[in-house]
């Protein structure tokens, strides 16, 4: 291949430029050639930098590539047709001009190719999107549209291409991922792109790169919003398989249900159910067919559960789901963690949801009382500013579950709580009979707020639900800051035990366990 | 008198509703009766229209001034009547009483005033018609008419007699006043400690003197008594009150009552304090106090005043102290004579701040207070003192309040931490702020500058916390100085300390655990404000980031799992007196003896976050051989182990591991104690139960810790398990409605409510006039049907009279008639 030989001769002289004086050279050298053909062997120089070792060399030969080719297009000094060979070309009848035009296509062929081999740099791939949206505006092959209503096949190859090559099994491409984000925007692009990710396996760096780039393609809602196509075209646009909403749907379904087909590592699950409900259930065509994900992941336990409460609501909720067992197992993910988990404000939001049916059976709604009363006793504070109301609103819903808070009946007789904490059954557990101490202990509690919410056991509830959406969010620092940030105190008490030692004062605990040095 | 008039006076009258025909009678007739007259009888005797007056003081009234107009008449030229003689209308018998009264006995007879008898001397006649007589004659002459001459005699005679007598009386009068002057005075230099000017004053008139005397007690101060002294019994009487009031306030904010404005006195200042920064139990000192049988008020006042001074003065002190250890060293006989220097030291001593030491000392012998600032024994005494010259020697005796804080780490450096904390006290001394008006700023500011040393200490490797600990004092006492500004600084370090922690946690999802510096401002938060408060500015943030770090620090080390301890450890003084619940401790001491169970599968228990179930750091405590029990005793692990560690082989790492594990017992211990009330108090500790009683198998433990673990589970197992049911507070039964209506006595029919007091006055002002109008007119309607009564029967009567007139006349012309026709027929 010419390109090759050239190469040769020239390594040395061009391991010598320095990448400044490439670039100046590079682009007078794109002027020079785009201004009489004469220079028109000189583009080799640049198909040469491209090669080069330093990295500017080659984003500055990248830069010269996208000017002349894309300048080259736009003339239309490109051959157009079915490219015959080099040599075909030099001993065939063609005029001087198809010869010229022969000679720049294979140079373009060339640079392409290179250019894929470098996808890694950005800016290799947003020259390829360039050339990509330059020749459809400018069809390189005299296509007929009848036959060919897409990306002419070359670009669903490149495509394929370039997706593969993002999604590397060996690194991480999250930066240049989320680079050709942009590019997603583009209906076309966006359609190509989803159906050419296709086959899978399971190895975590592979199926990282797989959901960067699938949680970044964001749907459009309407038909009417597919507007922004990379290549126009007039004619059989409406069969165009691209501009179809119930295409694209079907495409991103086809696309995450493969992906979701394998074992996913728990962390990745935990992505894939965090954006589930509100970025791929309501775009694909047929929602139900989540239900075995979802059922799976709700069977898993623990943080992976309560995230798949939300597209299992969703399902229930919009889809006409029937969910056998659902509140046992909902009851069963009670543990203390979901009092520690990131996700504790979605867990509370949606339980909340679920329990605000005022047809649920009262044993159940004791139920749910009592154990997250139990569970309070390990919770930290801004967890129980929202346990707390929650449980009163349970029992403000349901009056008959007032006796948990209330039993005159048996205030004399002592008995021992006859709650069963492993029973898994919510209807087994006895709820009904036993009281929430629990939330008399947290009467005793350190912080101010918590405490005085516990009181409220006290007395009567009033009849106004508490919202507890406000608290969800609350962190450990805000409710700090209620204290820190007072804005003015009248006089602070002080100690006024004497202090004199380091260690001394409070019991002596620390003192009695530890020493200065 | 008009119609009008009669009606309004009517209508003043209360008893204008029910009319009198009497009133009407006397009134209205009369006047009816009166009309169309033009002469008319008037009474003019006293009050004789006045109906308000009773009969009986109209006729006494009436009787008397009869009697004045005829004495009137009667009396112009009669002297010898038992009429007495009058001057200038005065009786002048009645004069001569008052005399008395109106001389004065400083009066003497040139300034007198016109008497009456001198007038009546003077003008009454002759001075040589005296005439000598007995009283008894006087007497008797009483009975007849007195002559003007006898008169006029007598007078002089009873003057002078009474002249005489005054005389006497006032002599008498000066020899019991000198008498109670001469008293006065020597009681006076008794009771007041000045002594009354003596002799000057003499020269001055004695009256003045008298008065002076007299204002000056008016207006001399008391003389108070002195302060007793106090036996111990009644200082620590004292001190317990005061204790206790401060408890009950504590106890009060615990429940998180609303604090009384001025309910607190922060620092307790004793009768002598000068506020002079001399808060920390130096109090005791400063009392009046008998020291070896003398008196030392004197010397006390001359010690606040030379305070002042007393820097300069401590250099004396601090030799004459050497001087006065070395002979007591050698006798002790000479101790008597030094006592007064002893005293005068000891106040200078004071201003270094040793007072902790100084109050042990002091009641020990004098010999070791030489030795305050450095108990090293390994030294011997010359060697110490030696240094303590040489340390002391180098040292400033005032020093500018650091503008920047590193103006203070400037001032500290190179110091011994005794040192570093005379430098504190000693500028916190010369900052005083009663002594400059930007002081009160700069020393707040000192204490942030502390603060941030400390903290810097503590971030030392090693870290410096003994002098830490030595810095204390000098914090805890600008502390109680500056409690808001306190209060501020160690809100602003808690709150960046948080904020960086939440900011870890939301890019990481946990964090490490705090470093030892804040491990240090946890303590000294401790130490500075109540941790029992219900909610405290400083502390309860406090606690909260004690709980933060306790949920959300994984523990992945030794160090790490020190500095959990630490943080439990101040978890349970925070609320080892309010037995507040926090739940985050008991989780961290599951977690941590969770680490030491061997066999974690099929656990009866649930252990929570930052703890995991297994995992790679989860065999943490576990010992790598059991030999290590035996050797293993309890040491106090240094607060320098949450940072580093030095624990190259198995057998240490084991010892280190036991000892965690004896803290961790302990505090489950602790907290068993303070947590028993709790309703919930079983579940509570149900997993320490679980965990003690089945997994952590006992006998791989050392003894000590085989009997804490049972004393525990024995602890947890005792306490009842059965509760009574929850019930509301009991309530006062709302009462049922009432049906019957209320009845409210209205006083004030159609008041109108609301308007403004104008309106409402022209509404009263209207009402009356209403009121008035139509009274006035019912009288007159009365008036005139009485009138037209009276006419009517006037008429009537009139009428009968004519017709009993005319019937006489009839009846006489009958008779005349019959008569005459009875004659006329005689006649015939």
């Amino acid at each position: 291949m010419a390109p090759a030989k050239k190469r040769n001769v020239s390594s040395v002289k061009t391991a010598e430029k320095s990448a400044k004086k490439a670039k100046v050279d590079l682009s007078k050298t794109v002027e020079r050639i785009l201004e009489s053909r004469k220079h028109a062997n000189d583009v080799f120089d640049i198909l040469e930098s491209l090669q080069a070792e330093q990295e500017k060399e080659v984003i500055s030969a990248v830069a010269a590539c996208s000017e002349l080719f894309c300048a080259l297009l736009e003339r239309k000094e490109l051959f157009l047709g079915k490219l015959p060979g080099e040599e075909d070309a030099l001993s065939g009848g063609y005029s001087a001009e198809d010869k010229y035009r022969i000679f720049m296509r294979h140079r373009y062929t060339s640079c392409v190719e290179i250019l894929l081999e470098h996808l890694s740099h950005e800016h290799a791939m947003c020259c390829l999107m360039k050339f990509a949206a330059g020749e459809g505006l400018h069809p390189l092959e005299d296509l007929d549209w009848s036959e060919h209503y897409t990306f002419p096949e070359r670009y669903t190859l490149s495509f394929v291409a370039l997706v593969d090559n993002l999604l590397s099994k060996a690194t991480d491409n999250s930066l240049l991922i989320s680079r050709f984000q942009e590019f997603l925007e583009m209906e076309d692009v966006r359609y190509y792109v989803m159906s050419s990710i296709r086959d899978n396996a399971v190895v975590p760096v592979y199926q990282n790169n797989v959901f960067t780039l699938m949680s970044s393609i964001s749907m459009p809602n309407q038909e009417s919003e597919l507007t922004n196509f990379m290549v126009k075209q007039e004619a059989k646009h409406e069969d165009w398989k691209a501009a179809k909403l119930h295409e694209h749907k079907r495409v991103f379904e086809r696309m995450w249900l493969g992906f979701l087909k394998y074992k996913l590592p728990n962390s990745m699950y935990k992505k894939v159910l965090v954006i589930l409900h509100d970025s791929i259930l309501p775009y694909m065509s047929k929602p139900t067919l989540m239900i075995d994900f979802l059922t799976a992941a709700y069977e898993i336990g623990g943080a992976i559960s309560l995230l798949a409460l939300n597209g299992l609501f969703v399902l229930i909720h919009q889809h006409n789901l029937d969910y056998p067992d659902f509140y046992k197992k909902l009851y069963n993910l009670l543990e203390p963690s979901v009092f520690h988990v990131k996700y504790r404000a979605r867990f509370f939001h949606l339980a909340n949801v679920f329990l605000s049916s005022s047809h649920l059976p009262v044993y159940l709604v004791a139920a749910f009382a009592k154990r997250l009363a139990r569970l309070a006793l390990t919770a930290p504070p801004t967890a129980l500013l929202i346990v707390l109301p929650f449980i009163y609103n349970l029992i403000r819903r349901h009056p008959s579950c007032r006796v948990l808070i209330h039993k005159p009946s048996a205030e004399d007789e002592p008995f021992e709580d006859p709650y069963l904490t492993d029973e898994e059954d919510p209807a087994q557990c006895r709820a009904l009979e036993s009281s929430l101490w629990e939330i008399k202990s947290l009467q005793k509690h350190y912080h101010p707020d918590v405490a005085k919410a516990a009181l409220l056991i006290n007395t009567p509830l009033s009849e106004q639900e508490d919202d507890i959406s406000e608290t969800l969010e609350v962190t450990t620092y805000e409710l700090m800051e209620k204290d820190l940030k007072q804005p003015e105190i009248k006089s602070v008490p002080l100690e006024f035990e004497t202090a004199t030692r380091l260690l001394k004062g409070g019991g002596d605990v620390l003192g009695q366990h530890f020493c200065l040095a | 008198m008009s119609w009008g008039e009669k009606a309004s006076m009517m209508w003043v009258c209360p008893v204008y509703l029910d009319p009198k025909p009497s009133i009407r009678k006397e009134t209205l007739l009369k006047e009816y009766k009166q009309k169309n007259r033009c002469s008319k009888f008037i009474d003019r005797r006293f009050g004789e229209y006045d109906t308000k007056m009773a009969p009986e003081d109209k006729i006494l009234q009436r009787f008397t001034m009869e009697r004045q107009r005829v004495h009137e008449k009667k009396d112009v030229y009669n002297l010898n009547e038992e009429e007495e003689l009058t001057h200038y209308g005065q009786s002048l018998a009645e004069m001569e009483k008052f005399n008395d009264v109106v001389n004065s006995d400083d009066e003497s007879e040139e300034k007198g005033l016109l008497s009456a008898e001198l007038t009546a001397s003077h003008f009454g006649g002759g001075g040589g018609l005296l005439r000598k007589k007995a009283l008894g004659e006087e007497e008797e002459g009483g009975q007849r008419a007195k002559s003007r001459q006898e008169l006029i005699e007598e007078l002089i005679q009873k003057s002078k007699q009474e002249k005489r007598e005054r005389q006497v009386q006032r002599e008498e009068a000066q020899e019991l006043t000198e008498k109670l002057d001469q008293d006065w005075k020597n009681i006076q230099s008794l009771m007041v400690k000045k002594t009354p000017k003596a002799d000057k004053q003499e020269e001055k008139p004695k009256l003045e003197e008298y008065d002076m005397m007299v204002r000056e007690l008016g207006f001399e101060m008391k003389a108070q008594p002195s302060e007793k002294m106090k036996t111990p019994e009644e200082l620590a009487k004292e001190e317990r009150e005061k204790l206790q009031k401060l408890e009950a306030d504590r106890l009060r904010r615990m429940m998180g009552e609303e604090v009384v404005e001025g309910a607190q006195s922060q620092i307790h200042f004793s009768a002598d304090d000068l506020n002079d920064g001399f808060v920390l139990d130096k109090h005791d000192k400063k009392t009046l106090a008998y020291q070896d049988g003398k008196w030392n008020m004197g010397e006390e006042e001359e010690e606040e005043e030379e305070e002042d001074e007393a820097e300069d003065e401590e250099g004396e002190g601090e030799s004459s102290e050497e001087q006065e250890s070395d002979a007591e060293e050698d006798e002790v006989e000479e101790e008597e004579e030094e006592e007064e220097e002893e005293e005068e030291e000891e106040g200078s001593g004071e201003d270094d701040g040793h007072s902790d030491l100084e109050s042990e000392q002091e009641s020990e012998n004098e010999e070791e207070e030489e030795a305050s600032p450095k108990p090293k024994k390994t030294l011997s005494k010359e060697e110490v003192k030696a240094q303590q010259e040489a340390a002391k020697a180098e040292l400033p005796y005032t020093f500018a309040a650091p503008e920047s804080y590193n103006d203070l780490k400037d001032m500290l450096r190179g110091h011994t931490s005794d040192n570093q904390r005379l430098i504190v006290a000693r500028t916190q001394k010369s900052n005083h702020p009663s002594l400059a008006v930007g002081n009160k700023l700069k020393l707040q500011k000192l204490f942030g500058f502390l603060l941030e040393y400390i903290g810097e200490l503590a971030t030392r490797s090693p870290p410096e916390l003994s002098t830490i600990d030595k810095l204390i004092p000098e914090v805890y006492a600008l502390c109680q100085m500056f409690p808001d500004a306190a209060c501020k600084a160690m809100q602003s370090i808690l709150g960046d300390a948080a904020h960086s922690m939440e900011e870890t946690l939301e890019v990481k999802g946990h964090a490490a655990f705090p470093t030892l510096d804040m491990l240090i401002y946890l303590k000294v938060t401790a130490l500075l404000f109540p941790t029992s408060d219900f909610r405290h500015p400083v502390t309860t943030p406090a606690l909260l980031f004690i709980s933060q770090a306790l949920t959300k620090c994984p523990v992945r080390s030794l160090q790490d799992l020190t500095s959990g301890l630490v943080l439990c450890s101040l978890g349970v003084e925070y609320v080892s007196f309010s037995k507040r619940f926090l739940p985050e401790l008991i989780n961290f001491l599951v977690g941590t003896l969770h680490l030491a169970v061997q066999d974690k599968a099929s656990l009866g228990y649930i252990v929570v976050p930052p703890f995991r179930a297994s995992g790679k750091y989860s065999d943490l405590l576990v010992l790598s051989s059991s030999e290590s029990c035996r050797s293993w005793s309890k040491k106090s692990l240094p607060l320098s182990a949450t940072q580093q560690l030095d624990l190259g082989n198995d057998p240490d790492r084991d010892t280190h591991r036991l000892t965690c594990l004896s803290t961790c017992l302990d505090l489950v211990k602790r907290c068993c104690l303070l947590y028993k009330d709790l309703p919930s108090f079983t579940h509570i500790f149900q997993p320490i139960r679980t965990l003690l009683s089945k997994h952590l198998s006992t006998q791989t433990l050392p003894e000590p810790l085989q009997e804490l673990s049972s004393e525990i589970v024995e602890a947890i197992s005792s306490m009842p398990v059965t509760q009574s049911a929850l019930v509301f507070d009991k309530r006062k039964p709302i009462p049922l409605k009432l049906l019957t209506p209320k009845i409210v006595e209205v006083l004030d029919y159609g008041k109108k409510r609301g308007s403004t007091r104008e309106e409402r006055e022209k509404e009263r002002l209207k009402h009356k006039y209403k009121r008035e109008f139509k009274g006035a007119l019912r009288e007159i309607r009365k008036d005139s049907r009485f009138l037209a009564r009276e006419k009517l029967n006037e008429v009537m009567n009139r009428d009968a009279e004519r017709k009993r007139k005319v019937k006489e006349l009839m009846g006489s012309l009958a008779t005349q008639e019959g008569e005459w026709k009875s004659l006329k027929r005689k006649k015939k």
